[in-house]
């Protein structure tokens, strides 16, 4: 992106403070309230220019985090620092940070232009300055010539923009948004995720967006920190939280999955086997998972990386990165979904355990190859499962 | 099904009858005759004549009672204003406080409207009156500053001179905001506690103070709540009648005073009817405008 930006943060794109263009970091942050802990020892640390997400279900803390970072909670313990700088004794009035609120707290008693308006009267920017800066943002998201309207008479999706242009005519350090398109019907929510992450591109201000909806931290975030009771699960990049979970928490809230508990049988550096009671053959892994024999394991496995065949009668297929007798399971069809796409499959394997399975419809005639009750064969690449210790 | 009160007749005319006869045999009747009394004239102790006269009003017209009408706007109008100024910032505290606090602050506030308003209004003589407590109150700190004073060197101050409290305009305007103030807490209170919290909060995260942002977002989006509060309190003020007929002076009568005294002591029942319409409609104005600006405020927010 060298395109010159509109908006831009007021410290530019220069070397900040802190060091490796760190620009926020939580350190040892705890959050109570009335004795609950929200927020539980957080250390965190987040670079300019990146779109974060803070993702987990409701109530694990994650709103409690951007409400700090805003000044709307202190923390209990620990220390938030933006640039370098403890930001403990400013008040959210003080603070090089602005955010989008859930419900998005347009005034409704101001025209579109005052709302934009608001934050540069407050810091004394002059009346031609302000005019030309709340058009430019109203133009940055679209809504130029929308200046004189009210909030009433306009959309959802024209309210959130406002509340975006609001807070980014003040040129934040970071801009924080609060569950930013769960207010908005499906078809509106695809098409501002892109417009989100162009828009940040565009600004190059750092975004931190609060949700608990996994597909929208997927699809937008550069990194996400997954929350569970007021603990970091695991801060990854989208793709290494879905391929590479920590924890049975992550590979579970972030996409679907099969989980099976298993003992470790073998763990050298190239491979390792996992027995599950729930299995019918053993996991054979291309990697090592550094645990200990024996231990008990979990293995997660995404419905789209099973594969299927037909059962009658035949071998079981076999899987070219394992050894025969691996990776292969028997079942029986039980439920399928067309989903148009893709058909989704739920298979019963001989114990009982049911599996989920996604089948994508590369051609017209894919959904009529199984039906209900048939026996198949399931087999995945030693490559796919992932083995989790906790 | 929705079911409209077209769908039974029988059912809403049974439920609704006895209201309305009510309202018709002991409030519109007796008003239509309240009415056409201020049309007649007196002609005997207990006979009224409907003359269909003017003379009534023309007489109400008269200085002495514009006069009076004046003086009573005036008086509900600063006391309006004083509950205003008074009652805001509670309904904040109240509002912004946590659940529990709240439960026992509106109980505070409506703790008065349990207690006869003639007992109250005695009460507040007890506090007011020459040697009463606000006044026992300043001569304490007055003799005892005067005894520092002459403890440090200084001239020592003469006599207290008791503040006079009671039986003038200041204690008839002291007693309406005393009486009406839960009238104007309570609907402000209403309104703020209605309000987005998030609202606020986008004002301070723009860079707004407090006070600014009480004073840009706050004020304005609890603007109907100030109509009715104003309303609601503004209309029993100008009605007042036992306030200031026990805390005014002689110069303190109301309308409400003047009213009574024709249907009593000055036994002239039409002159009284003509007032007593005359103050309804100033009510029917105030209500207009307060509808006026409810309306305006809709429409933007």
């Amino acid at each position: 992106m060298t395109e010159t930006a509109p908006i831009q943060s007021s410290a530019g794109r220069q070397t900040s403070s802190a060091e490796d263009g760190v620009i926020i970091t939580f350190e040892n942050v705890t959050k109570r309230f009335a004795g609950v802990t929200a927020v539980d020892n957080v250390n965190l640390q987040i670079r300019e220019g990146e779109f974060f997400a803070l993702l987990g279900p409701s109530g694990c803390g994650k709103t409690t985090l951007l409400r700090m970072l805003a000044g709307f909670e202190t923390p209990t313990e620990g220390r938030i620092l933006i640039d370098g700088k403890d930001i403990a004794a400013l008040p959210p009035n003080k603070r090089p940070v602005n955010m989008v609120f859930q419900s998005y707290a347009v005034f409704p008693h101001m025209k579109v232009f005052d709302n934009v308006a608001y934050g540069l009267k407050m810091e004394g920017v002059d009346g031609g300055e302000i005019r030309r800066r709340v058009e430019e943002a109203l133009e940055l998201v679209k809504l130029d010539g929308y200046g004189q309207r009210m909030p009433d008479q306009l959309s959802g999706g024209q309210r959130q923009r406002v509340a975006l242009a609001r807070a980014l005519v003040k040129r934040p350090r970071v801009l924080l948004l609060d569950e930013p398109l769960s207010a908005l019907d499906a078809k509106l929510r695809d098409q501002m995720r892109s417009e989100l992450t162009s828009l940040q591109e565009k600004v190059g201000i750092t975004f931190i967006m609060v949700t608990h909806d996994q597909d929208e931290a997927l699809a937008i975030a550069s990194r996400c920190a997954v929350m569970n009771r007021g603990v970091l699960a695991q801060v990854a990049t989208p793709a290494d939280l879905y391929e590479f979970p920590n924890s049975r928490f992550v590979a579970d809230f972030v996409g679907s999955v099969n989980m099976f508990e298993g003992v470790l049988d073998e763990d050298e550096p190239d491979h390792a086997v996992v027995r599950a009671p729930e299995l019918a053959a053993p996991v054979y892994l291309d990697h090592g998972v550094t645990g200990a024999r024996g231990s008990t394991v979990w293995v997660a496995l995404r419905p789209e990386k099973i594969e299927m065949h037909k059962r009658n009668g035949g071998e079981p297929p076999k899987m070219e990165d394992a050894p025969a007798g691996t990776n292969v399971v028997p079942g029986t069809i039980r439920d399928i979904v067309y989903l148009g796409s893709e058909t989704n499959f739920e298979i019963e394997l001989e114990g009982g355990r049911r599996v989920k399975t996604f089948r994508s419809n590369l051609t017209r005639y894919d959904q009529e190859d199984f039906t209900w009750d048939e026996p198949v064969w399931l087999a995945w690449h030693a490559c796919s499962p992932a083995v989790l210790l906790s | 099904m929705e079911q409209t009160w077209r769908q039974a007749k029988a059912a809403f005319a049974a439920v609704s009858a006895p209201p309305i006869v009510w309202l018709l045999l002991f409030f519109l009747v007796p008003l239509a005759v309240v009415w056409a009394y201020s049309f007649g004239v007196n002609s005997g102790p207990v006979t009224i004549d409907f003359t269909g006269t003017f003379a009534n009003y023309t007489r109400a017209l008269e200085p002495l009672y514009v006069g009076i009408f004046w003086k009573s706007l005036i008086v509900a109008t600063l006391t309006t204003l004083l509950c205003l100024i008074v009652g805001f910032p509670v309904a904040l505290a109240i509002a912004f406080s946590s659940p529990k606090a709240k439960a026992w602050l509106l109980l505070l506030i409506m703790l008065p409207f349990w207690t006869n308003l003639l007992i109250r209004t005695f009460a507040l003589i007890a506090v007011l009156r020459e040697n009463g407590y606000v006044n026992a109150i300043l001569e304490w700190m007055w003799t005892h500053a005067s005894g520092l004073m002459t403890l440090v060197g200084l001239q020592p101050l003469g006599d207290f001179e008791p503040l006079t409290l009671l039986y003038n305009n200041t204690a008839v305007v002291i007693g309406l905001v005393y009486v009406h103030l839960p009238f104007m807490v309570l609907p402000l209170y209403s309104a703020l506690d209605r309000m987005d919290r998030s609202l606020m909060e986008a004002s301070l995260d723009l860079g707004a103070g407090h006070l600014r942002t009480i004073w840009s977002v706050v004020v304005p989006l609890a603007a109907p709540g100030v109509a009715s509060g104003v309303l609601i309190t503004f209309i029993p003020a100008l009605g007042a009648y036992l306030t200031p007929d026990l805390l005014g002076g002689t110069d303190s009568q109301m309308i409400a005073n003047v009213i009574e005294r024709q249907f009593k002591r000055a036994n002239d029942w039409p002159f009284g009817a003509a007032l007593s319409f005359l103050l309804m409609y100033l009510t029917f104005i105030a209500v207009a405008v307060q509808a006026l600006v409810q309306r305006r405020s809709e429409r933007r927010g």
